[in-house]
């Protein structure tokens, strides 16, 4: 078996996944719900609606956090995702993790419920101001709070019960972090730094005003009437993305070690890809270019050609923006192949898990390679004809799957791609 | 492996802008510029008066910013020009870049109008609802989001080879240049523009870190003196970025090299007593530090950990200059590694030393140090 890679580098396993969505917690249930096109978009019960242009989200309502707020359900998506990873591998010891931890987690921030409790606390009966806030923190009887909303606590925490190695990297490249993740324990592994990586996606941020951000900037689904429709990659009738919550973890290794302990390798990182994008905060740039540049840096990576590639995992919002562009990238780089390739989005089925995304699809890219068969793009009826793609519409397809281009784009220029393939090259 | 060299450094906080402001105040010891009627009876260090439109061109591309970025994108282009590729579109078209980032900021009167609705409101939930609809701009999303200094800095500069956004207070910081460092190293990459910013001029920033007891209230005193009196930090506005490249990739541009960064080590220990001064200790080892070098220290104030470094360095160089960063700008947590390595850069370059050590000690978490030598 080759050690290393086409280019002389350790060649980067992954030997265990693990993953939580909106359509369920473990890689066993979710692959069964996502091959079998079930939504897990639904009305939103966790705080009113009243109000909201958007009041569906694939909110994760079966998972409990204490004190209930974005880093504390973070933590714990994180947690049951590698939970489930680190004991597919079957890697070191309990809370002993031989290796680096790479996390993508959402930037966090105090929230209302406690601005509130802060604002009681401080005996202000008139306007509350900050100062007001300021004087009830002095009290010290919020401690806890500070280390809950400072940005490097979910990762720490996560290090600290499994063990891993080093100091922990806490990362947001928006929309492509769960990628950002897995690149970076791919790279710390080629520079030998690090035999194995801890890399997780995590995103339990849904709350009022995080889900009213994203409604000021048009950026959601306004098809509230039926949730498990709204989320419609591709179609000719889609109009915004739908958040969603949920969390995946990879567990990569340096093949050889992974090998030489007797893991079973699940399949390979053969590349990674990424090019910065200039023209807007919230926009690709109209010739696609930092699109195309970062499949091909990703290909290029991987030691591929775009005909080794036998399906790509969408970004697939469901953005008018995100979902033409993405056709146009790929359609640069695929050619005429790209009208018979399968793409699909994972995302039409749990929504936009953000900050997890593009570890969950990842995960996802990988189910679909061991097996053998492709999750659809569901809610696809109405075809959007300037996007004439085999998006596998509404039901899953049966294939064989070696090599898959997993895409991930986010605000702020973020363009990352993955190549995750059954066998080296 | 490659050498990793630092070609170009920017600067911007209380003791004004760029290296040779920076350096100067060094030299002149003066307590740093304090402003305690902001946010009564915290203290900030404010950051010097900015012209913007010096980096930042155009008002449209300010106004899509808050504080926190325009003094990142400023101090980084600051950094661009020092390096000299500000020109070179190719260049910067592959350039890549780590930033050491927070967030924020909130609209404070938006948030303050809110809870004094709140309080009386019939339906509080969807008495939120409506204000934030309607209250909040939609771009301040934009100027609270992590990743968005660096997509700022793509922007605005044109530097888009790819960013990677690190979160994590003081130990991002470090990690921010030993990942860079690293790529560098393995030739995963030639060229990495690296940096943070802060801006503590906030009321919400001051809210996190009082809720933890972690503010220092009195007068200024130096972050060494503090622990005896309870110990705290005081928050500094500012920004720094560095260039790091391959001695290669800087040679063939005709770039001068200001210093080379030897090694990094960032770790975190489960913090006891004691762990500090161990965890550096165990660091200095790893970078392979002089009992001589001249040390830029990020120690905070905060009580415990700052006595641990300060014993930790009297041990480990004893014949060292130690100058505390949070003496100087501040603690800006994020941007306090690489505002260490420019004055460290700036430094070697001088010829006023020719090693030296920058540390980091988190206020809550994350220990390390890394090594600079003349290029």
């Amino acid at each position: 078996m080759a050690k290393t890679d086409s280019k002389g580098r350790p060649l980067v396993a992954i030997t265990g996944i693990g993953m939580v969505t909106p359509l369920g917690q473990g890689q066993d249930s979710n692959w069964q719900a996502l091959t079998a096109g079930r939504s897990g978009i639904h009305r939103i019960t966790r705080f009113p609606t009243e109000g909201l242009r958007t009041t569906i989200a694939g909110t994760i309502d079966f998972v409990e956090a204490e004190p209930f707020c974005a880093p504390a359900l973070s933590e714990r998506l994180a947690d049951l995702a590698a939970e489930e990873a680190v004991e597919q591998s079957g890697i070191g010891r309990k809370g002993d993790f031989p290796g680096a931890l790479f996390m993508a987690v959402p930037p966090v921030e105090m929230e209302w419920p406690q601005r509130e409790a802060l604002a009681k606390a401080s005996g202000q009966n008139g306007d509350i101001t900050y100062p007001d806030l300021l004087t009830a923190a002095a009290s010290g009887q919020f401690k806890t709070w500070h280390d809950l909303f400072i940005f490097g606590s979910v990762a720490d925490h996560i290090a600290d019960k499994y063990g891993t190695k080093g100091s922990p990297i806490s990362l947001s490249t928006a929309c492509s972090s769960g990628a950002t993740a897995i690149q970076l324990g791919v790279e710390a592994i080629r520079r030998g730094e690090t035999d194995a990586a801890l890399c997780i996606g995590t995103d339990g941020s849904v709350s009022p005003e995080s889900l009213i951000r994203f409604s000021l900037l048009s950026a959601l689904s306004t098809q509230n009437e039926n949730p498990e429709t709204a989320s419609k990659p591709f179609s000719k009738n889609r109009d915004g993305f739908v958040m969603g919550e949920g969390a995946a973890a990879l567990v990569l290794e340096n093949a050889e070690n992974a090998r030489a302990r007797g893991a079973k390798i699940l399949g390979y990182v053969l590349g990674c890809g990424e090019k910065g994008d200039g023209f807007h905060r919230t926009r690709s740039s109209p010739d696609g270019a930092p699109i195309i540049a970062a499949i091909n840096d990703a290909l290029d990576d991987a030691g591929v050609t775009p005909a080794d590639i036998d399906y790509i995992n969408a970004h697939g919002t469901s953005t008018p923006e995100n979902d033409r562009m993405e056709a146009l990238g790929c359609t640069a780089v695929f050619g005429e192949r790209m009208s018979g390739l399968p793409i699909s989005s994972n995302k039409s089925m749990i929504g936009h898990m953000l900050t997890a995304a593009g570890a969950v699809e990842a995960a996802v890219s990988l189910l679909t390679i061991r097996n053998g068969r492709i999750p659809p793009t569901i809610n696809y009826n109405v075809p959007d004809p300037g996007i004439p793609l085999d998006v596998v519409p509404n039901h899953a397809r049966d294939a064989q799957v070696t090599c898959v281009l997993s895409n991930s784009f986010g605000f702020g220029g973020q363009n990352t791609c993955l190549v995750i393939a059954a066998e080296p090259k | 492996m490659h050498d990793v060299v630092v070609t170009g450094v920017g600067i911007v906080s209380c003791a004004g802008e760029g290296v040779e402001a920076h350096l100067a105040a060094l030299t002149a010891g003066a307590p740093p510029k304090t402003n305690g009627d902001l946010f009564p009876p915290y203290q900030v260090h404010p950051v010097a008066p900015l012209e913007f439109d010096r980096q930042i061109p155009k008002k449209s591309d300010q106004r899509q910013m808050e504080p926190w970025q325009k003094l990142g994108v400023y101090a980084a282009g600051l950094t661009l020009d020092a390096a000299g590729v500000k020109e070179d579109a190719e260049l910067k078209s592959r350039m890549h870049l780590i930033v050491a980032a927070g967030g924020g900021e909130r609209d404070y009167a938006v948030d303050g109008q809110i809870l004094t609705g709140l309080r009386d409101a019939a339906d509080p939930g969807v008495f939120l609802n409506e204000r934030l609809m309607n209250d909040i701009r939609p771009t301040l999303f934009l100027a609270q989001l992590s990743n968005l200094l660096a997509g700022n800095i793509s922007i605005v500069h044109g530097v888009t080879g790819a960013s990677r956004t690190f979160m994590g207070e003081e130990a991002c910081g470090i990690d921010a240049i030993r990942i860079a460092h690293g790529r560098i190293s393995a030739g995963q990459a030639d060229i990495i523009l690296v940096g943070g910013s802060y801006n503590a001029e906030r009321a919400d920033v001051l809210l996190i870190h009082e809720m933890g007891g972690y503010l220092w209230k009195k007068p200024f005193a130096s972050v060494w003196d503090r622990p005896a009196s309870g110990g705290g930090f005081i928050l500094g506005s500012g920004a720094s970025f560095i260039m790091l490249e391959s001695r290669e990739h800087a040679v063939k541009r005709g770039a001068q090299a200001m210093a080379r960064l030897t090694a990094v080590s960032s770790d975190r220990s489960r913090r006891k007593p004691g762990s500090v001064r161990e965890a550096l200790a165990k660091a200095w080892s790893t970078i392979g530090a002089s009992p001589s070098a001249t040390v830029f220290s990020g120690a905070t104030g905060v009580a415990g950990i700052t006595e641990e470094e300060r014993d930790a360095l009297a041990k480990l160089a004893p014949q060292a200059r130690i100058h505390a960063l949070g003496d100087l700008i501040g603690h800006t947590i994020e941007a306090q590694t690489t505002a260490g390595i420019a004055l460290a850069a700036a430094q070697i370059q001088q010829g006023t030393t020719g090693e030296a050590v920058v540390t980091t000690v988190g206020h809550c978490r994350g220990e390390g140090a890394l090594r600079l030598v003349k290029a």
